[in-house]
């Protein structure tokens, strides 16, 4: 009996998620009381996994390129075999991808975005969040084999030096007829005009501005600030702030020395775009809004009022 | 072409939530729902498809009663009928079981493309749409932003992270779980919402359709997250809120 972490390589590089997933993965398998173990397709010699009985490299020329159909075929076959009582993966796009398919395989329901184990009489239970952060909800999987994925920064990568696990390969046999989408080179949209990344100020405005034509509002305090302005991701679906300005795991990463958050809710794809700011601002009517939890200094208000007010009292402090 | 679009009705997204009196689920008095707002966008793709190619736009949603508003809001838009899978107030679909569900229904029809949203607002599992595909053998693409179709396959372009894209080739028929995006949403017309009310609107309870039903995960409580960050909060009059505010910023955090 074990618990399965599959992390993920890019570039030869394991992902930072892939290591919080085999944190929370040693957490689930001390509860479970077993070892725990990983599994990396595309294994190259400079990840350095620790903590685990072993590793297992699975990797085959039909693995080379991710699809869903070859990850899910080379993972199933792992499982089949080592019998895991739980998988974890990290919450990557790409794990949203495959993971439901291949559970659902197996019979099973992934229990997705998990931010907090908890132990309950030698089983795990899992917290994950409902209505994008607003309530959270404590889950137990019904299967005796669990299949869990793991959310961006909601657990803490050990440091501790640990000697490094040995390496596995494993064999998997796939078919070329398997494997039905074809897919292209990764790219990128034209050149940004505008480095977030580069700027010490940050106004962000969220779905809370309700209009357009608001704007103006919040721009005043970009200009008092000398900040650059920036967006959650409806507001540049809706086209009022070019795409470059949206911030958060399909935008742009920051960490300015200060974030406003203006009108904006506080989802998890918004904050690993802008959780490395030094400090964070946040205005908003809810007092419960999530991204509360991520400020330093917040304001349970009207936007329409704080904001113009908040600038005139900049003006002051300024002068 | 046809087109099967799965829509789920969820909370209106300014809604108070709270948990109900068993503590395990959500407090539906009072509530208002509205379309889960990646699924308005995959109906828009649909939409949009069909214009071009030719077809039929089938809506599929499974709830109780109250979806019937959601899904005649989907066929004033456009689309040509509806499949409502009929369940209880309050029942609670676990992704596997909801696919199981959606995935019967689809069987049924024979689509060319099943389009759903990424993620659900409320429950946001953000799998239905894949377990679907693997229940009907069909192959998937998640994350999509754009659909292009060429004679019997489809490419679409996958949105990765941190802002690289990446297209995909796929053989019909296919399940793709479309991404909110630059595409502009069009409103009901007059016209749209008189027609909405001729069209079909198929009630399927779910029994009829002899999924299996064991659900694979059990919510054990629901609750308002505890906040653990010791954040300042300043509340009340906002130009108080704001003098305090402007303050620490100066002083404390001195960042101004
Ligand atoms: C795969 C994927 C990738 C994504 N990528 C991104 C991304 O890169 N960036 C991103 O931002 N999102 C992304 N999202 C979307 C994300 O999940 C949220 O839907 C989005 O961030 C919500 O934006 P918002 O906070 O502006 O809007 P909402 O969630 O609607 O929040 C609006 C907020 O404004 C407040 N408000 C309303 N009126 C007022 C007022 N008068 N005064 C003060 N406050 C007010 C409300 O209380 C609420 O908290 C992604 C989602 C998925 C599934
Ligand atoms: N009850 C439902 N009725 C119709 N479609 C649904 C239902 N539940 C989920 N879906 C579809 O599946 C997508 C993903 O939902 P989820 O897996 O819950 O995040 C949604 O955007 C919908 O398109």
């Amino acid at each position: 009996m074990s618990v399965l972490v599959v992390m993920e390589q890019r570039d030869g590089k394991l992902s930072r998620m892939s290591f919080e997933a085999l944190a929370a993965g040693q957490q689930i398998a001390g509860i479970l009381d077993v070892q725990a173990q990983a599994a990396v397709i595309g294994y190259s010699d400079n990840a350095k996994i620790a903590g685990v009985e072993r590793v297992f490299a699975l990797d085959d020329p039909l693995l080379t390129e991710y699809t869903p159909d070859g990850y899910t075929a080379a993972i199933e076959q792992l499982i089949q075999a080592q019998q895991p009582q739980a998988v974890v993966f990290p919450h990557t796009y790409q794990v949203r991808d495959y993971a439901p398919k291949l559970a659902a395989r197996l019979g099973k329901v992934l229990i997705s975005d998990v931010v907090a184990v908890k132990a309950e009489e030698a089983s795990p239970v899992f917290v994950r969040q409902l209505f994008q952060g607003k309530l959270n909800a404590d889950v137990k999987a019904a299967s005796e084999q669990q299949f869990v994925s793991i959310q961006a920064g909601a657990f803490r990568v050990s440091e501790a030096p640990a000697a490094r696990a040995p390496v596995e390969r494993f064999p998997v046999k796939l078919d070329a007829s398997q494997i039905r989408s074809k897919p292209e080179a990764p790219f990128r949209e034209a050149q940004r005009s505008i480095d977030l990344g580069a700027a010490e100020v940050i106004v962000s405005v969220g779905r809370g501005i309700k209009e357009k034509d608001n704007l103006p509002i919040v721009e005043a305090l970009a200009d008092v600030l000398g900040a650059e302005l920036a967006a959650s991701r409806p507001i540049c679906d809706n086209g009022w702030l070019p795409m470059e300005r949206q911030v958060g795991s399909s935008g742009q990463t920051v960490s300015p020395k200060v974030y406003f958050a203006i009108g904006i809710s506080g989802a998890i794809q918004h904050l690993v775009g802008m959780k490395g700011s030094k400090t964070v601002v946040a205005i908003n009517k809810d007092e419960n809004a999530p991204i509360f939890e991520a400020a330093d200094y917040g304001v349970v208000g009207d936007l329409f009022e704080v904001v113009p007010a908040l600038v005139d009292e900049i003006k002051k402090v300024k002068a | 072409m046809k087109i099967i679009v799965s829509v789920k009705q969820v909370p209106a997204r300014d809604s108070s939530l709270r948990a109900g009196s068993d503590g395990k689920r959500l407090d539906e008095t009072d509530l208002t729902y509205e379309m889960n707002e990646p699924d308005a966008y995959a109906l828009e793709e649909a939409l949009q498809l069909k214009e071009k190619l030719g077809g039929e736009v089938v809506v599929l949603s499974a709830g109780p009663d109250r979806v019937a508003q959601t899904i005649r809001e989907a066929l004033a838009k456009g689309a040509d009928r509806a499949i409502h899978v009929q369940l209880n107030d309050g029942t609670q679909l676990d992704p596997l079981a909801a696919a199981r569900l959606l995935a019967k229904a689809v069987e049924a029809e024979k689509a060319d493309i099943v389009l759903t949203g990424l993620q659900s607002d409320d429950l946001g599992y953000g799998q239905t749409g894949v377990i679907m595909a693997e229940l009907l053998g069909y192959a998937h693409a998640t994350i999509v932003m754009e659909v292009e179709p060429q004679g019997d396959h489809v490419r679409v372009k996958r949105e990765l992270e941190d802002g690289w894209f990446q297209n995909v080739l796929l053989p019909l028929p296919v399940v793709l779980t479309i991404q909110s995006g630059i595409k502009k949403l069009r409103y009901a017309t007059l016209m749209g919402i008189k027609k909405a009310k001729t069209k079909e609107m198929k009630v399927i309870s779910s029994g009829e359709l002899q999924a299996e039903f064991a659900t694979g995960l059990t919510i054990e409580r629901v609750y308002v997250p505890q906040r653990n960050k010791q954040s300042q909060i300043f509340s009340g009059d906002a130009k108080r809120a704001a003098h305090e505010l402007a303050e620490k910023l100066k002083f404390e955090a001195r960042v101004i």
